[in-house]
Order: C-alpha cells, then structure tokens, then sequence
C-alpha cells in the first residue's frame, strides 16, 4: 500500500494551497483594501431607515384632502450612551426624569445595540433645538417622519387613520419593523400597499463623538426611499361636508353614488370626528374618548348598519315581480285602507290601483299581493322564495359588495333554510313571510346597498362597485371595479316603477319640503319600524331622471317618517351638487334639516 | 504499569499541545463576540462563553477517557459505533427536535446534541475498518460500492435532517481513498465536475467562462508539445472569437459576450481536437475534450437552472449554496464578515475592542462565524497565526498517519485530517468571501459542545492509535 506515500506531499501541498490563498485573501481584505481602513478608529456604522412620505389623497375635483407635515423621534442607542445632562433634555421635551430613564431601561431591554424610538412625534421647534445640541447627548440620534394632516373636518371614516404596526401586521409582511406605520382604517387600509410607498436607507460612518463623518462606501449600500403614491378619490369634498353638515346632531347615514360609474360622491356617518383628532401624540387619548362615546363616532353607519330598508323596498319588489310576470304594468289589486288584511294601508287613495300608482302611494296591501304572486307562481313557497331571492341577491343585497373598503356588511336576506328552521320543512306559506313584502322584519340593508340599487334603478338594470377610489395616481384602479354587473330585469319594467318614483316626489304632499327646482328627481320614501324609539326615516332616489348623475340613500334614525328628514335632506344634497347652489325659497328647509336635532330617540309624531 | 507508561510516552504532545491552543484561542474569541460589559464573570453560564467552558472541561475528560481505553477497543468496535450513529441518525428524523429548520437535535433536559456531528468518526471508524480488512482490494466494484455506502449513508440521512453543510463535510472522504489508491483521474474529473457545478451556480457566466478561457490555456502551456502548437492553439480560439463576434454583429442577434465566450470555447476546442489529432496529440486532444465538456456541463446546469426549475426550486439550490439564505439581501451575511475581518487591519483592534462582531452586524458571530472576531480583533496577525497553526496540525496529522504501521491506523489518521482541513476550508473561505455560505463550524473554535466534543473524539481516537503504533506489525 505503500507504494502511494508519496501521495501524502500531494495533500499537504493541496492543504498549504488552500492555507496561502486564506492569507492571500487575510492580506487583501486586511491590508490592501481601503474601504475597511475607515473603521479602523472604533468607527460605528450607523443605519438610517429613510421613511417615505405617504401618498396624498385629493377629491374628485383636484382638492387635497390629505397631506403630511414634518415629525421627528428621538432614538436612543444604549450602548453609546454615555453621561448626559438629563434636565435639560427632560425640559426641553417636557417629559419627566422617572419617565425618560423608564423609556432608557426599555430600550436597553430591547435591544444594546440597535437604536429604538424614545421620544416619538417631536415637534419640529423642539426638534430645531435639540438637532443643535444632539452632540451633547451621546448615543441619541433623531430620525424623520411624517404625520398625516387632514385639510377638511369631514370623511373620518371613508378616509380612515394611520397607526403604528401591531404584532400581527410585523408578523405577515417583512416590510414592516416595529414603530412603523400603516393603514389602520378606510382607504388608508385598503390602499396602503401604494400610500406606504418604499422604505430606503442610509449607511452613514459616525464618529466616537456621534457626529456624521459621511456616507458609508460612498453609498453605494444606500436605496433611496420611494414616495407612495397619490390617489384621487371619487368624493366630492363639497357635497360631503354639506352631507355632514345637514347629518349633525343626528345619528345617520349619506351615500351619494355616480350611477354612471359607481363612485362614491359623498359617504357620510354621524356623528363624526374631526380626522385629525387620530393623528399624532394625542391619537391614543382621543381614540379611547371616541370608543366610549354612547353615540359611537367610530362606527360606520353607512357601512355597517343593517336597517330594513322600509317602503323603499316596494321598488324592488315590483320590479321582480314584472320580470316574473307574475303582474303585469296593467295588474290592478285593491285596497281597502286600513281595514286591509293582513297588511293595512296608510295612505288614502283610489282603489283598486296599478303598479305605478301603488309605488307613488307606497300601498301595501298592493305590494302584498304582488309579493305573494311571484312566491304563488311556483309549486312550492319555498322555490317562490328562492327565486324571489335570487333577483334580490342581484340588486347587490344580502352579499357584500366587494367595494374598495376594509370592511363592510353583506346585510341580511334570510335563506329559505332560516324559516325551515323556524317553522319546519315546508310549514311556511308566504303570508307567513309577509313583511318582506313591505320591507320590514328580517330583512336588512346597508344605506350603500341601498344607493347602490337606487343606481341600478337609475340605469334601468346595472350597477358598477360601488367605490371610494377614482384612480390611484397614474396607476389607475382595480378593473373588478369597471366591471357592469346586471340585476336580471329587463329595461322595459322600470318605467312604470321609475313613474311611480317620480310622481312619488313630484305630487308629495310635503312637497315644499323634496322637491328640487329644475330637477326631475325619482324617489322613494321609507319609514322602518323601531321598537327602541322613534321610526326611522329612510329616503332613496335618484335625478335627474333621464341620464341620471346622482343616486343617494339617506337614513336618519329617529326621524319618525321617511318625508321628515331623510327626503328633504337628500333632495337638498341633490339640488347642491346638481345646481350647485340652495334656490333662497328653499333656504328654510336647508335652516330646518341642520338645526333639527334628533339625538334623543324619542321624538314627537 | 509499564504499559500505562509507554501510552503517556508515545502520545504526540504536540498535536496535544496544538489541540489545546486552538481551544483556548477558540474560547478566548467566544468570550469577546458575546462579551458584554454586564456579565463579566467568566464563569457566567447564563453566557456562551461560560457554557464553553463546561463543553471544554467535558471535552478534556473526554479526551482522557479515550486515551485510556486500549486501541484495540476502537479497531473491534467501529462497526458497531458506526451502527448506534447511524441508528441515532435515523431516530432523530422521528424524534428529533427542530433548530433553525434543521431538525437535527436530541433535547435531554435543556442539553441539546446534534448526533450528525459523530457521524464523521464513525464513519472515519467503520471506513478505516473496511479498507484495512484482509485482502481488500479498492479498485474493484464490489469495495467501491461498500465504500460509496459506508460514506454516503450518514450524508444522506443527515441532508434528511436539512442539514446540508454536515452532509457536504462526507465529500472529503475521497481524499482518503486517493491516498489509499484512487486514481487520480477520478480524483480530478470529480473536483472538476464539482467545482464547475457550484461555479455555474456561483459565479457570473463573464467570469466563469474567463477562467475556464484562462486555465485551459494554461494547461496547454503546461501540457508542452512545444510552442509551435501552443501559437496554433491561441489562434484558433482568437479566430473563433472573432467568427462568432462577426456573425453575432452581423446578425445582430444581440448575444452576450459570455455568450460569445462560451461558443468560442467550444467551436475552437473542436478545431483543437481536429488538429491535434491530426497532429497526433494525444495531451491536446484529451484536454479539448476536457475543454468542450467543462463549457457544456456550465452551460446545460445554468440552462438546467433557469429554464427547467420552478423558482422554488431555484431558491432551494440557492439556499444551498448560500447564495440567497440571508433574508437582509444578498451577501449580507458575508458582507458585514468581510467589514468585520478587513476592519481589523494588520495588529487588530485588540481584545474586547471589536465594534463589528459586537453589533450584531455578523449572524451567528459565535458560531460559524467565529473568525471574524479573530479577524476583527488580532488583525492579519493574528488571523494568519491561526491560519498556520491549523496548516501544522493538519501536515501533522497527514505525518503521523504516514508513520502508522496498520492500515486502519492510517486511514482513521487521514480521515481525520481531511475531515478537519474540510471544515477550516469551507469555514474560512465563507468568513473572507472566498467559499458559499455554508454553515458548519470551526474545528475547536466555534461555540458549541457536540461540534467541539466530536472534533475531541475524532482526533483523540488517532492520538490513542498513533500512541500504541508500536504493538501493530506493518501490513
């Protein structure tokens, strides 16, 4: 075997190779190249996060509605941190000692060597300040950020609010490191993908002194950051704060639709909150008094609350019931008034009446009869049901809408397994179900999906998404919100509805109080039952009525009847953004809608 | 006694003595890159620097141990030590607890031991065993094959485990067997399909294809059938260049110029295999071929790599090697190494004074990546001086298993002695950016007790062997 000993030279030489090119490599690295010179002093890299200013947010019109002003933390790197004059920095942040040497130990609990946020959100006096005397106080840096400011007191919830990252946030996307901030709410939530724009960063050399030598191998290392980018709502900044403006002192709901498009014109809940009140040092108090308050500022009505839609839903119900053609526009039932069995009417008029009369003098035993002709035309009250249900689904309720918010609510529209729960397989008749007839009892809608199908009716059979973004700025949008989506009745049965809507305004009795000059507005009253107060007013409509430009829905709560409140409330935001301007024999009813406070829930009929 | 007394005299104290500096250099560098002005007592356990101390203890009465039991014992047993590893290999697939997505650790009782780390004596052991036996033969299938299983069987069960850096460290095994025999062919025609597989990976297709140009040119010269040809050879790559150049500009078909390195490569090598058959050169036409191989193989694994893969699959053969295993960005790891290292200058910052390894800008600074703490603080100095210190261990140990009289004593010395060079080689070489990051530690340097104990017991095991040379007659 020992014939290859000598293979053994073989080795050690490749091991020698393999050792001289290791100190070939040492001397390279170590000797000859400058770049590691530098550090060669106790120099200290040091890292600096460029943040990018966040995507601006403008109206439809070219109105800035959100910005970002300057604000700057103060960090701290414990384990440069050396003897300091600790008053003079309490004072000038005016923060207590005990406070600023808790905040110290939990940084070096976090971490000995990484810099964490001590002092968040400085102003930019105080900032101007300290950055002239940061060299006194070792081991402390500041770093820049941007806060979000709001140029209007209107549209806290459809814009929503910034925050800083949670557990779950650092835990799903790498992007984020803690401090960070992101879209908590609204479209600071649905869009932050393109409002955070793209973090950078910089590597600078700082002294034993903590000053700035320069930039570390010249910057190649560094990336800038990426500033977000725009977006331009569909909202129009006007006809929301006129929106908010008639909804205060009540609690209620505005959602103004482009038929033609499916944005959002105008979305309003109330009460409201001032949108700056969530920015800032202060966010968390002001957040804590806003979830305390017993009229929930923070929930949005327009797109949470689940209301029955009340006569309003009649529209719907004749519409089905045409494209059934379990009536026809000749069909005549008749009513007897409140002695009418099993729903009384409320209204005084002729008997017996057609589809277009009964939708201008909202009859309920009419639309009883018609109800139960479409559930009557199938062999079971079940499959009526269902294929009732299906067109409704169509109209957009009982199913989220998939708009561009984060959350909103698919209302209710029970399955046929709900009352076969109730009353047993087959044990239910459509008397049974009656009050979907006239809009009451299980059923319930959002004040969008209610908007939204008075869009659909005003298109005479589709809808587009309902959306709050127009375009985010030279990207465009989502083309799911491009796309038309049919409700499933032919073109022809809205006439006499949409003729019923119009008579329905035009010859009210509290006339005066909707009607808006100039414009031919269809429209349909409600009024939902409530057993904790007053009823609800409910209006939807829209106008003109050739080529309509806006659909509108209105809920106020308590506001007893639907021609109270939320009808002249929407026609005056209809005259606003058609005419741009309140005719002065119509300025009493604008003085009347704002003055009129409805926070008590009992209010005289 | 007298037997008691011809072990301690025979025993190599050098490698001792060079086993013992590198320990104690190993855990002066724990103590600085975990330092912290906080816990100062050496004897902290909370701190890596005191839990090494416990390994180094442990690892000494290991070793003692070791030395104590008759020689004999370790040439009797291999096969049945190499069977418990084997089986604690697979058992830990099943029970096994998972570290950094490796599941590759025993947990008793707040003790964790990695059983792939003695995976390497064993087999060293049972290799050792088999190539001793009486009238083995290596060039024949049969011992080839047995080989082949005896190495591969613990890699493949510790890649299982995703613990690809142990399994690598299996590879050097075939320094043993070129030792042992093995021909050279296969030695150099496994290095080189190797290594042009990881560079196809690693390297750009400009600089690769660069140094392919480079080396085969210099093997021509080398080769010396006299420079007549060798002029004939440069021509015909430089004429093959410009052809393709020309067409490639002509055509403007836009290929890039790696492209254009690789299509010369081949078309002048088969010109060269032509003539030198021709000619009757035999040197030259063997190298052509080696040539037109080596630049096919790069160009169907970076094909292979690109085209056939998902990118998931890519990402894994990345993670391999390294390449893509840091989630700050590429290189990051090696990077901040390479600060840390080339910061340290020619004397180093000195003894606790490293800024770099201290800031946690270095992963695993206590670990795989020790010598930047060495490179940080003791400078080029320093760095070499451990550099050199591992080159004598390592030509010892290939000098004492020279002197072995029994086969099994030679082979377990080699083994030793490659698996050692292995780990400094790959372990270096990452720290200075010559070698992929992968993760395997420093022999006696790295923090960690089941790396620092096998290291003991694979080394201890030859020192015992090597002590009682003198009862084996030559084979």
């Amino acid at each position: 075997m020992n014939k290859f000993s000598k293979r053994s030279y073989i080795i050690i030489g490749l091991f020698a190779l393999v050792g001289l090119i290791f100190i070939i490599g040492l001397f390279r690295l170590q000797m000859l190249d400058p770049t590691y010179k530098v550090f060669a002093t106790n120099n200290v890299l040091r890292e600096i996060v460029q943040y990018p200013a966040r995507g601006l947010i403008y109206d439809r019109n070219g109105n800035l509605l959100v910005h970002n002003k300057p604000s700057y933390d103060l960090m701290i790197t414990p384990r440069e941190v050396g003897v300091f004059d600790t008053l003079y920095l309490c004072n000038l942040l005016a923060i207590p000692k005990e406070d600023l040497e808790e905040r110290i130990e939990d940084a070096k609990k976090y971490s000995r060597y990484k810099p964490s946020i001590i002092v968040k959100q400085i102003a930019p006096e105080t900032y101007a300040i300290l950055q002239e005397k940061i060299y006194r106080f070792k081991g402390f840096h500041t770093q820049s950020r941007t806060l979000r400011e709001y140029n209007y007191p209107v549209a806290a919830h459809v814009l929503g609010y910034v925050g800083e990252v949670n557990s779950s946030d650092l835990e799903n996307d790498i992007y984020y490191s803690l401090g960070d901030y992101i879209g908590v709410s609204g479209i600071e939530k649905t869009y932050e993908e393109w409002l955070r724009g793209l973090k950078g960063k910089k590597k600078y050399l700082v002294d034993v002194h903590n000053r700035i030598q320069g930039s570390f191998l010249e910057g190649k290392e560094d990336s800038p950051a990426k500033v977000g980018n725009n977006l331009v709502t569909s909202i129009d900044i006007e006809l929301q704060m006129y929106a908010e403006q008639l909804l205060q002192n009540k609690r209620g709901s505005v959602v103004a639709i482009e038929p033609s498009t499916g944005e959002l014109l105008a979305i309003a809940s109330a009460p409201g909150y001032h949108p700056n009140l969530l920015v800032g040092r202060q966010r968390g108090t002001n957040y804590g008094l806003l979830l305390t308050d017993t009229l929930k500022p923070l929930f949005n009505r327009a797109l949470l609350s689940e209301y029955p839609p009340g006569s309003t839903f009649k529209v719907i119900n004749a519409l089905v019931a045409l494209e059934e053609q379990s009536i026809t526009e000749h069909t005549r039932f008749s009513c007897a008034g409140k002695g009418s069995s099993p729903i009384r009417c409320t209204h005084d008029h002729s008997s017996p009446l057609d589809v277009v009369t009964a939708i201008k003098e909202s009859c309920n035993p009419f639309l009883w009869n018609t109800y139960r002709s479409i559930l009557a035309k199938y062999p079971t009250t079940a499959e009526g049901y269902n294929a009732w249900r299906d067109h409704v689904l169509k109209f957009g309720i009982g199913k989220k809408l998939g708009m561009d918010v984060p959350v909103e609510s698919k209302g209710s529209l029970p399955e046929v397994s709900y009352y076969d729960n109730i009353y047993g397989k087959g044990r239910w008749r459509p008397l049974t179900v009656r009050s979907m007839a006239i809009g009451q009892g299980e059923l319930g809608v959002t004040p969008v999906q209610m908007a939204n199908f008075a869009a659909a009716i005003a298109n005479r059979g589709y809808y587009y998404t309902p959306h709050v973004v127009k375009e985010i700025k030279n990207l465009g949008i989502d083309s799911q919100l491009k796309e038309r989506h049919t409700v499933g009745i032919s073109a022809e049965h809205f006439e006499p509805v949409i003729s019923g809507m119009e008579m329905s305004v035009a010859m009210s009795a509290s006339g005066s109080l909707i009607k808006v000059p100039g414009v031919v507005m269809c429209g349909k009253t409600g009024t939902v039952q409530n057993n904790q107060g007053s009823d609800h007013s409910v209006f939807m409509a829209f106008a003109p009525k050739d080529n309509p430009k806006i659909a509108i829905s209105v809920y106020v709560e308590n506001g007893v009847w639907g021609a109270r409140y939320a009808a002249p409330i929407a026609s005056l935001l209809v005259e606003k953004y058609l005419n741009d301007s309140i005719t002065p024999n119509r300025e009493w009813v604008e003085t009347r809608m704002i003055d009129a406070n409805l926070l008590n829930p009992n209010q005289p009929k | 006694m007298a037997k008691r007394y011809s072990l301690w005299a025979n025993l190599d104290w050098f490698t001792v003595l060079l086993y013992i500096a590198l320990v104690f250099m190993g855990w002066v560098n724990i103590y600085s890159a975990v330092y912290d002005a906080e816990h100062q007592s050496i004897f902290d356990v909370s701190q890596r620097y005191g839990k090494q101390l416990i390994w180094i203890g442990a690892a000494l009465l290991i070793a003692f141990v070791i030395l104590i039991i008759e020689s004999d014992f370790y040439v009797f047993f291999s096969y049945y030590i190499y069977g418990t590893v084997i089986l604690l290999l697979v058992m830990v697939l099943f029970i096994g607890t998972e570290v950094n997505a490796s599941k590759s650790w025993f947990v008793i009782g707040g003790f964790s031991i990695q059983p792939a780390e003695f995976g390497k004596f064993a087999t060293a052991l049972a290799l050792a065993k088999y190539m001793s036996s009486y009238g083995f033969k290596l060039k024949t299938v049969k011992s080839l094959s047995v080989i082949a299983g005896i190495i591969f069987l613990p890699a493949l069960l510790i890649l299982m485990q995703n613990d690809t850096g142990s399994a690598l460290v299996y590879f050097v095994f075939i320094l043993v067997l070129y030792r042992e025999g093995l021909s050279e062919s296969v030695l150099f025609f496994a290095t080189l399909g190797g290594l042009l597989f990881v560079f196809s990976l690693v390297l750009p297709p400009l600089v690769l294809f660069s140094v392919i140009t480079g080396v085969t040119l210099l093997v021509f010269l080398i080769a010396s059938p006299g420079m007549k040809h060798y002029t004939k050879i440069v021509l015909f790559l430089g004429a093959a260049f410009i052809v393709l150049a020309v067409v490639n500009y002509a055509t403007r078909s836009g290929y890039k110029i790696e492209l254009l390195l690789a299509g010369m490569l081949v078309l002048g090598g088969v010109m060269i295999l032509i003539y030198s058959l021709r000619k009757n050169l035999k040197v030259y036409a063997l190298t052509a071929v080696v040539l037109i191989g080596s630049v096919l193989l790069s160009l169907s694994v970076g094909y292979a790599f690109e085209q056939i893969l998902e990118p998931y699959q890519q990402a894994r053969i990345n993670e391999l090697f390294g390449i893509e295993s840091d989630p700050l960005g590429i290189g990051y790891n090696v990077n901040q190494s390479k600060i840390a290292i080339g910061s340290g200058g020619f004397w180093g910052k000195g003894f606790l004074n490293g800024t770099q390894t201290k800031f946690n800008f270095v992963p695993e600074q206590s670990t795989d990546f020790i010598f930047c703490t060495v490179g940080e603080e003791w400078g080029f100095v320093g760095s070499s001086v451990i550099v050199v210190l591992f080159l004598i261990l390592f030509t010892r140990l290939v000098l004492l298993a020279e002197r072995q009289r029994s086969g099994f004593s030679r082979i377990y010395g080699y083994s030793v002695a490659s698996i050692l060079f292995f780990h400094f080689m790959v372990n270096i070489g990452m720290t200075i950016g010559l070698m992929p990051v992968i993760g395997i530690p420093l022999p006696f340097f790295s923090y960690g007790g089941s790396s620092l104990w096998s290291f003991t017991i694979l080394l201890f095991i030859f020192l015992r062997l090597d002590a009682s040379r003198f009862d084996y007659l030559s084979s």
